[in-house]
C-alpha cells in the first residue's frame, strides 16, 4: 500500500553476462528493488525449499539451463504450496510459440523474450514490475495475470 | 501505606493492541511494536471502522494522506468500471477529480507517485482484468464482452487486450482453459486410488 517497500527481485540465469545485465538495470532507479541472482534450477530449489527464505515478489526464469530448466522448476515450484503464490516471470531467447504456450499453461505469469539492447531490457523489466506492482497491491486474479513481452 | 507499580508500556500497548485486534477479529499481525500488516487489501472504509473500534483504547491506525488518496482513486475507478452504462473515459478524469475533490493534476501526480502506474494505464489494466474474468467465465462471447466494457468494437477490444497482455483473447482463453485441464486432470488422479470402482 506504500511506495517504501521494497521489491524483491530473484533471478535465476546460468549466463554470467546476462545477469550482470540484468542487475546493472536495477542500479539507479526509483523503486525500491533488492536483487539477488542464482546460476541454476539445483540452486534456486535450495534456495525455495528453505522455509525461512523470504520469498521474492517476482522470479525470473532462464528456460534453458543445465541440471534443472526453466520448465522443470516452474513445473516443481506450481506443485508447492507455500510458493503457489509466486509471481513467474520466464526470461529467455526462446521466441517459439510451444515455449511460450507450455510455460503459460504450466502456470508462469509472464513471458519476456531477452532484449538485445540494455535500453530495452530496462523499458521491459521496469514495465514488468509495475505491473507485477498492481497485481499486489490492487488484489487483482493471480490465476488470470498472463503478460506476453 | 503507598506502593509504586512500575510497567514496562511497550508491553502493555502491545497486548492491548493485540486484545483489540482479536476483539474486532482482524486478520492482521503485529510486526513489532506498531507496524501491523493486513493480508488482504484494506479498504478507506474499512480502515475508519477499525479505527473506530481502536478510539476508546486511544490507538489509531496511520496511512499517509497520499496512499489514502489513493485507495480511494482507485475505487472510484473500479466503481465506474463496475457501471456498465456510465464508462465513458474522457470524462473519467472530471469524474474522480469532483468525487475526490481534489485537482485532477494533483492526483494524477499522487497516483503515479505511489502505484508506479498512471492512472490511465490503471483503468486500462481494471478492464482488461475484467475482460479476464469473463472470458475465463466462458460465457460470453468476445464481443459481448466488448459490448459490456463498452468497446466501441470488438476489434478495439482485441487491441486493447493484446497491447495490455501481449497475448491475443483468443490465445488467453486457450491457455486458461488448458491449465484448468491440467489442474483437473492432476487432481482426479490424486482422487483415484481411493475410489473402488
Amino acid at each position: 500500500m506504500n511506495n517504501n517497500e521494497t521489491i524483491r527481485i530473484l533471478l535465476v540465469d546460468d549466463d554470467e553476462d546476462d545477469r550482470a545485465d540484468f542487475i546493472a538495470v536495477f542500479a539507479g532507479l526509483r523503486m525500491n528493488t533488492f536483487v539477488e541472482t542464482l546460476k541454476d534450477g539445483v540452486a534456486l530449489m535450495n534456495y525455495l525449499m528453505n522455509d525461512a527464505a523470504k520469498l521474492p515478489h517476482i522470479l525470473f526464469l532462464d528456460l534453458n539451463m543445465p541440471k534443472k530448466s526453466g520448465l522443470e522448476c516452474l513445473i516443481a515450484i506450481k506443485k508447492i504450496d507455500r510458493l503457489k503464490d509466486l509471481t513467474i516471470a520466464i526470461y529467455s531467447t526462446s521466441s517459439s510459440q510451444k515455449d511460450i504456450e507450455d510455460t503459460f499453461v504450466n502456470g508462469a505469469n509472464i513471458y519476456i523474450r531477452k532484449p538485445t539492447h540494455p535500453t530495452m531490457l530496462k523499458k521491459i523489466l521496469m514495465h514488468v514490475l509495475a505491473i507485477n506492482w498492481q497485481y499486489h497491491t490492487s488484489g487483482l486474479n493471480k490465476d488470470n495475470f498472463l503478460l506476453q513481452l | 501505606m503507598n506502593f509504586y507499580v512500575k510497567y514496562d508500556l511497550q508491553v502493555i500497548c502491545r497486548n492491548l493492541l493485540l486484545e483489540k485486534i482479536g476483539m474486532i477479529g482482524l486478520d492482521c499481525q503485529l510486526n513489532n511494536t506498531n507496524e501491523l500488516s493486513f493480508r488482504e487489501e484494506v479498504s478507506p472504509d474499512f480502515l475508519a471502522t477499525i479505527n473506530e473500534g481502536f478510539r476508546n483504547a486511544g490507538i489509531e491506525i496511520v496511512a499517509s494522506p497520499e496512499s489514502i488518496i489513493v485507495e480511494k482513486t482507485k475505487e472510484a475507478i473500479l466503481e465506474l468500471i463496475s457501471e456498465e452504462d456510465n464508462l465513458v473515459l474522457s470524462k473519467t478524469s472530471h469524474h474522480l477529480a469532483r468525487t475526490l475533490n481534489v485537482s485532477y493534476r494533483y492526483l494524477a501526480a499522487v497516483f503515479s507517485e505511489v502505484t508506479y502506474s498512471t492512472i490511465e494505464n490503471y483503468i486500462i489494466l481494471q478492464k482488461v482484468e475484467r475482460a479476464k474474468g469473463m472470458i475465463a467465465a466462458g460465457i460470453l462471447t468476445f464481443t459481448e464482452v466488448a459490448w459490456k466494457l463498452n468497446y466501441s468494437s470488438v476489434g478495439h477490444f482485441s487491441m486493447q487486450f493484446k497491447n495490455t497482455t501481449g497475448l491475443t483473447p483468443t490465445l488467453f482463453k486457450k491457455i486458461i482453459t488448458q491449465r484448468r485441464n491440467n489442474q483437473q486432470a492432476a487432481f482426479s488422479m490424486n482422487e483415484s486410488p481411493g475410489l473402488n470402482i
